[in-house]
């Protein structure tokens, strides 16, 4: 009686297996082309495909998503999300649900990954600081108390996290390399840094500075790094106009041998001579700017601006400095990713809930795709990415 | 062995009470910005006024674009905690001030250039006002 049962039972299982791999067989995919938007006002994520132009699942449930930011990890499965509200969230690009979610903390700015890929840092407003978790488990591992604002925190080669204090104009290096974290603190870094950049290499750490006209650069290669002015004075003693959004700076600021930087308080933006660092141009650009992105070749760098200027991106040519190029794609342009060589340009227009995507040879529309109030927008091959 | 259909009929009740809650208090937040946005066309008759459109506009100004740094849920950011209970001991008069003409020496920009003074003081009030 039990073995006609059992062997049911077991041909029934063995069924199931051959069916269940074969559906799995049509949904394997790989996750390089994918990407993910931030839904801002509704705490999503929309997880699209960069070949296919398309949304592909949304995950919900992330909080409060203004000026989140993304990470991936080193296999491209596992987007790690850096809600305002303190939220870390571990999202799973292939079974699009959340692996892992704490609350680490109250209000916070950014994250990171370590090179090895086995951490995650946040950087924090509110209790200021760092804290860095376990990217598999979201474990705590560290954390970094600075009594203040902590901005502009990046990975660094060796296992490190970087980040500046916008109260203390302090930059704090943290090691994580040995059995015991190590910081390294430089100070003099300037009147409040208000975010920072590492060079793709991983050896040039740039803060930009709110309370004073220039920025402040750092090589990690030195032993103990000294803070270094870059720009000084770059206002020229005018009246910096009102600035109605914070420039971001992001590890996409190098064009070919400049560096091209946004201006605080001008409606310019700077180029640097990415070897002397000394000024060597600038242009006068629509408005604020708040990113100045190279496409990742170094021929062109994009340009978006701050309210009430952001409906509007400008193209500039490295070369000659010189705008080539003005499009007005919408309300509230927030962000663009350039695909990982360059040939697209996906930007997020807040205010018209979409996603516009470029050509950069042509600047024609190729097409469009709808999100709820997006705003960052993160391609997985970040993850590869010193700095980003 | 509680009776399962109390249950389910107790469970509803406070469903429903919840909805009610939230209804109610979507209501009087509707009620205040309503009221918020015809008090200053009372008090100024022949001055520039804010209609429903513009009060749309104007809550979503503050809810995205003093949102990028006080957050989108106005519980701060690079800048303070904006959310009414923070603001208490603001009068609308002084509010408005430092909306207009920002707060020199700190990353508040004077938004005058962009906002009419009636425009400023509507947001006073709703900053003020809204739970």
């Amino acid at each position: 009686m039990v073995r006609p049962i059992a062997s049911t039972l077991l041909f029934a299982t063995l069924l199931f297996t051959v069916w269940f791999n074969a559906l799995r067989a049509d949904e394997i995919r790989a996750t390089g082309d994918l990407g993910v938007v931030v839904e801002r006002a509704t705490g999503s994520l929309l997880i699209v495909d960069r070949s296919d132009r398309a949304a592909i699942g949304r995950v919900e449930g992330l909080g409060d998503l203004s000026h989140a930011s993304v990470v991936f990890s080193p296999d491209e499965r596992f987007a790690y999300v850096f809600g305002r509200d303190g939220g870390l969230t571990k999202v799973d690009l292939l079974t699009r649900s959340i692996a892992a979610r704490v609350m680490q903390a109250g209000n916070a700015i950014g994250g990171a990954i370590s090179d090895d890929g086995k951490l995650v840092a946040v950087a924090n407003y509110d209790p200021g600081g760092m804290r860095v978790f376990d990217a598999d488990t979201l474990d705590p591992v560290a954390r970094f108390d600075t009594g203040g604002k902590a901005i502009g925190l990046v990975d660094a080669p060796g296992r490190r996290f970087v980040f500046s204090l916008w109260d203390a104009g302090e930059t704090w290096i943290a090691d994580l390399s040995g059995a015991e974290p190590r910081v390294t603190r430089v100070t003099g870094m300037g009147t409040n840094p208000y975010d920072a950049l590492i060079t793709g290499d991983g050896r040039t750490y740039i803060a930009g500075l709110f309370g004073e006209d220039g920025l402040t650069m750092l090589d990690l290669w030195d032993e103990t790094p000294e803070p270094r002015r870059i720009l000084p004075g770059y206002g020229r003693g005018e009246d910096p106009l009102p600035v109605y959004k914070m420039p971001h700076l992001e590890g996409w600021a190098q064009a070919g041998d400049r560096f091209a930087l946004p201006a605080v308080g001008r409606h310019e933006v700077l180029w640097v001579d990415a070897r002397t660092l000394d000024e060597v141009g600038r242009t006068p650009t629509h408005g604020q700017p708040v990113f100045a992105v190279a496409r990742p070749d170094g021929r062109q760098v994009w340009v978006n601006f701050a309210h009430p200027h952001n409906d509007t991106v400008q193209v500039i040519d490295t070369r000659s400095g010189e705008i080539v190029h003005t499009l007005t794609p919408g309300p509230a342009v927030l962000h663009m990713e350039f695909s990982p060589r360059g040939h697209e340009l996906w930007v997020s227009v807040r205010d018209a809930n979409r996603i516009d995507i470029y050509d950069t040879a042509t600047f024609a529309k190729l097409g469009e795709i709808a999100a709820d109030t997006p705003s960052g927008i993160f391609f997985t091959a970040r993850a590869h990415r010193i700095g980003l | 062995m509680p009776d399962r259909r109390a249950v389910t009929a107790a469970c509803l009740a406070r469903l429903l009470a919840r909805l009610a809650d939230r209804l109610l208090a979507r209501l009087t937040v509707a009620l205040t910005v309503g009221v918020v946005a015809a008090a200053p066309a009372a008090a100024e008759i022949g001055a520039d006024t804010i209609g429903a459109a513009d009060a749309a506009r104007l809550e979503r100004l503050v809810r995205q674009d003093c949102g990028s740094c006080h957050g989108l849920t106005l519980k701060g950011g690079l800048g303070p905690d904006i959310r009414a209970q923070t603001l208490a001991h603001w009068d609308r008069d002084g509010l408005t001030q430092v909306i207009l003409d920002g707060i020199p020496g700190t990353a508040m920009p004077p938004w005058r250039p962009l906002l009419s003074d009636a425009e400023a003081r509507w947001i006073s009030d709703y900053l003020l006002d809204t739970e």
